[in-house]
């Protein structure tokens, strides 16, 4: 496997969750999702039921990754901030310690020079936390520590799922 | 690349769909949609040209079930299958647990399904992926039309690693859910072995 396993720990979190709720408050936003670039919701805060998460999760981690393969193409590494506007409800998407997608959906009692400067800053908080939690998932498996909720499972377990 | 949730106790993984153009993944991923409760899945979405081709991909949110309290979740994705897509087919790939190869059993689509599979391992490779050490299995699909190629014709041709194959046909719906728990086992079985 080229990339390790994401893995997500209650600590870290209720420590995401602390920084976009912030996030939420200080830029004015509505929603505010967290996304693997590979297409899995972390995490998301705000009026999340009435949106499609899942979905919306696929389809962010799609655009990064189409505007990436643009931005290849023209000699640049990526494009770290994306933003779609329109009528109403707008989209300000942006990557932060390469790794994880900030998605802050927002309207007009907002705008996009306010987002832009805190997404800025809660981004680098973010960034440490995402560095933490590698570090953390690295050492485990240097020890060998097996927390890993699957070592212990049994066949029967997976054919019990198809049952 | 799963991702495994403490807080919410899931586990998420990636299933791609890959094949030659036409072959059928959509309809393997429709039929999956069809033919599965309303509450163990999300809203598909097909990203298609208005001819109904797939331009990026498909995309469908699947929920097995819990293991040992663990919400397993399965993420299905579809490359688009035309040979002129390929940028498109390296990016869906990003980050996958386990490969459908969907083959197409006409005899007029074997040089095809060659060129797909060859395309399927440069790509996984560009990744940092071997193809040979991903869960991975062959469906052949189309049983159901006259002319096809038999079994043990495309398995000299496209299975020559010996992986688990199916026979199937989308549009029914035969052999569909066999391989998509094939490949669903054999990614939690590598989950198992902790990587």
């Amino acid at each position: 496997m080229s990339n390790p396993t994401l893995v997500m720990y209650d600590e870290e979190f209720q420590e995401v969750n602390e920084v976009i709720g912030r996030l939420l408050k200080e830029a004015n936003a509505k929603v505010i999702f967290l996304v693997d670039k590979n297409g899995q919701l972390i995490s998301g805060v705000g009026e999340t039921e009435r949106f499609d998460t899942t979905s919306l999760a696929s389809l962010t981690a799609g655009n990064i990754a189409a505007t990436g393969g643009l931005a290849k193409l023209i000699g640049e590494k990526e494009f770290s901030i994306l933003f779609h506007e329109g009528e109403k409800d707008n989209l300000h998407i942006s990557i932060v310690g390469g790794r994880v997608i900030l998605v802050v959906l927002f309207d007009n009692r907002s705008s996009l020079g306010l987002v832009r400067l805190r997404v800025k800053k809660s981004s680098e908080e973010l960034s440490t936390i995402f560095e933490k939690l590698m570090k953390k998932s690295e050492e485990r498996e240097k020890r060998g520590s097996s927390d890993f909720p699957f070592a212990e499972i049994t066949d029967e377990d997976i054919d019990n799922l198809f049952s | 690349m799963s991702f495994i949730n403490y807080a919410s106790r899931e586990i998420n993984c990636k299933i791609v769909y890959y094949g030659p153009g036409l072959c059928g993944k959509t309809t393997n991923l429709q039929f999956i949609y069809q033919k599965t409760a309303p509450d163990a899945k999300g809203k598909m979405i097909s990203l298609a040209t208005e001819t109904e081709r797939t331009l990026f991909f498909d995309f469908l949110p699947l929920s097995l079930g819990e293991i040992r309290g663990f919400k397993t979740r399965f993420h299905l994705y579809t490359v688009p299958g035309q040979v002129f897509y390929d940028a498109s087919r390296k990016l869906i790939l990003k980050g996958v647990d386990g490969v459908v190869f969907v083959a197409d059993s006409q005899e007029e689509r074997i040089d095809a399904n060659i060129e797909s599979l060859e395309n399927l391992r440069i790509n996984l490779k560009e990744q940092g992926y071997d193809l040979d050490k991903l869960p991975y299995i062959i469906q052949y699909n189309k049983r159901d039309l006259p002319g096809v190629m038999t079994v043990e014709e495309l398995r000299h041709e496209l299975n020559t690693t010996d992986v688990p194959e199916y026979e199937a046909c989308a549009t029914t719906g035969e052999g569909v859910f066999e391989t998509l728990k094939a490949v669903a086992k054999l990614i939690l079985i590598d989950l198992k072995k902790g990587k």
